[in-house]
């Protein structure tokens, strides 16, 4: 069970909104799919999940390649869209009953199917309900619901949580969570905080291109430098610091205040202390702080 | 496809304007046919329903694109398109069924006038004194006329997402179609005019009006539909 996509290129206009995009996912993996606004994210899913058709490249589900069976891979994918367009005047029970019958689920099969994904999305007190009486969050469960009536092996959610209230983000995190046992996962977002609840690799995008691809766990140790902040009563010199081997850059927030980028903290605060008691200065604080993914994401998405 | 082509339905009678288009329909050719005095088979004095099928055309060029404006353009809108064109079904599935949804409606807003037709047959003096033929002619080409109109309704909803645009330009392809080319063709020298005339709804409709069910008129208009249908495939998948 994977979810390929090769070297997308896609065009609106004479704009290019992506440009050679490549990623994987791979089956009991929940994939983040970041971005800034714009970036492309949801002209990649649109495009996997066959609702619009790439300038170039193709996307692979399981083998099987969306441009040339659209309808064959569309029963093996589920989709939320980002919006989650729904029937609002239909009720949530008959909404569910509609959407298997048009992947052709038989009666039998269907009802059952149907009375499992109600429990599983806690829909079972509003399954009698119109769908537009519904609150947000209840909406984005029936979309969820939707999603996965069919008994899709790839699930693709498209900003599943934007628009709830913290308590719903919550639930709704925990939902997917729970389906992702088994399945391939994409999940778009723009909350840093959800990535790092709830996924194993992360792929950035920013402006049509990928400009990082990897475990969230590799993100944030490897690649994401921690820093150390030092605050004494003293003025500091950047320059007592110069030769202090695995600093990777020091910056001046205020004059008794310094910030460390490094990859070895350890090693940096004993050093950082010699310093402090060499020079006599009377230390306020020294703390350190992991870098986390917004602060990755920032700079990656910021700097261009 | 059949469960689309029930949704479609269903959701015709969910809402309000389906059932006062409906009704609005019905009343509109009841006065026609009973109440008004220059058109009202009383006044009349035959055993005839030609003021039925005179004016049916007429109120159908607004009922038909009426109720098929939402059925592409509202799901666009919306949004819900794109459930539909990521499921399963493939596009010419999802525009047979909602076009069928507006034949079946387009019928079921028809079936009433039947009892006119009977009403004529125990009016007429002797009983049953009526042309049969000529009535289920026109009644077909009355069928026939909703079906191409239903055509051009779904192919104006799939070419904006705005219903009221769909709407008007329904009215206007009807409208150009059933009254314009045979109008046109009393502008016209003798060639042009007879071409015009062909091309025109109204000629064949009439044609069928006769008693004669024609094979040439129903090539006519099943190529119209047909095509028409064809059409509003390939716009939905350029757009």
């Amino acid at each position: 069970m994977s979810l390929e996509v090769k070297e997308l290129t896609k065009l609106y206009k004479d704009q290019k909104v992506l440009d050679q995009i490549s990623f994987q996912a791979d089956s009991g993996q929940i994939l983040g799919f970041l971005g800034p606004n714009g970036a492309g994210k949801s002209t990649t899913m649109k495009i996997a999940s066959g609702y619009i058709l790439p300038d170039e490249g193709d996307v692979v589900i399981n083998g099987i390649s969306v441009l040339e069976y659209p309808k064959a891979v569309s029963r093996m994918i589920g989709y939320l869209p980002e919006n989650n367009p729904l029937y609002l005047d239909m009720y949530v029970k008959e909404f569910l009953g509609f959407i298997a019958s048009l992947y052709r689920l038989k009666a039998s099969s269907s009802k059952k199917q149907i009375a499992e994904i109600i429990g599983r999305c806690g829909l079972e007190a509003e399954q009698h309900k119109k769908i537009g009486q519904l609150s947000k969050g209840y909406r984005q469960r029936v979309g969820l619901a939707k999603a996965l009536v069919h008994d899709p092996q790839v699930i693709i959610l498209d900003e599943p949580t934007t628009g709830l209230d913290p308590n719903q983000l919550v639930e709704i995190r925990k939902l997917i969570k729970d389906i992702s046992t088994d399945k391939t996962l994409v999940l778009s977002t723009h909350i840093m905080q959800e990535v790092e609840a709830i996924c194993e690799k992360v792929v950035i995008i920013n402006k049509g291109e990928i400009v990082v691809q990897d475990l969230l766990q590799n993100l944030k140790t490897e690649k994401g430098l921690t820093s150390l902040f030092l605050e004494t009563e003293e003025p500091l010199d950047e320059e007592w610091f110069r030769n202090i081997e695995g600093i990777n850059r020091i910056n001046m927030l205020q004059s008794n205040h310094l910030e460390f980028l490094t990859f070895n903290v350890a090693q940096l605060r004993r050093e950082i202390l010699t310093v402090v008691q060499e020079k006599n200065l009377s230390l306020l604080n020294l703390r350190q702080q992991e870098k986390n993914l917004e602060s990755i994401f920032h700079q990656l998405t910021q700097s261009r | 496809m059949w469960s689309l082509f029930l949704k479609e339905i269903d959701t015709f009678f969910n809402h309000l304007t389906g059932y006062l288009l409906l009704t609005a329909f019905l009343i509109a050719l009841g006065l026609v046919v009973w109440v008004f005095p220059e058109t009202g088979v009383l006044e009349y004095g035959f055993a005839d329903l030609e003021a039925l099928f005179v004016y049916t055309p007429f109120v159908f060029v607004f009922l038909v694109p009426a109720i098929t404006m939402r059925m592409i353009a509202e799901e666009r809108k919306s949004g819900t398109w794109e459930l539909l064109i990521t499921s399963p079904l493939k596009i010419s599935h999802i525009i047979l069924a909602k076009y069928f949804a507006a034949l079946a409606l387009i019928v079921l807003s028809l079936l009433p006038t039947l009892i006119y037709y009977y009403s004529i047959v125990q009016l007429g003096d002797p009983i049953g004194n009526i042309d049969s033929a000529g009535f289920f002619g026109s009644f077909i080409g009355l069928v026939f006329i909703g079906a191409v109109f239903a055509a051009f309704g779904i192919f104006s909803s799939a070419l904006t997402d705005n219903q009221i645009t769909a709407f008007v330009i329904g009215v206007f392809i009807g409208f150009l179609f059933y009254f314009g080319l045979s109008a046109m063709a009393t502008l016209q020298s003798n060639k042009a005019a007879y071409f015009l005339e062909e091309l025109s709804l109204s000629y064949h409709y009439e044609s069928l009006g006769r008693g004669v069910i024609d094979s040439s008129n129903l090539i006519y208009f099943l190529s119209l539909i047909g095509s028409l249908l064809v059409l509003t495939g390939i716009i939905i998948k350029r757009r």
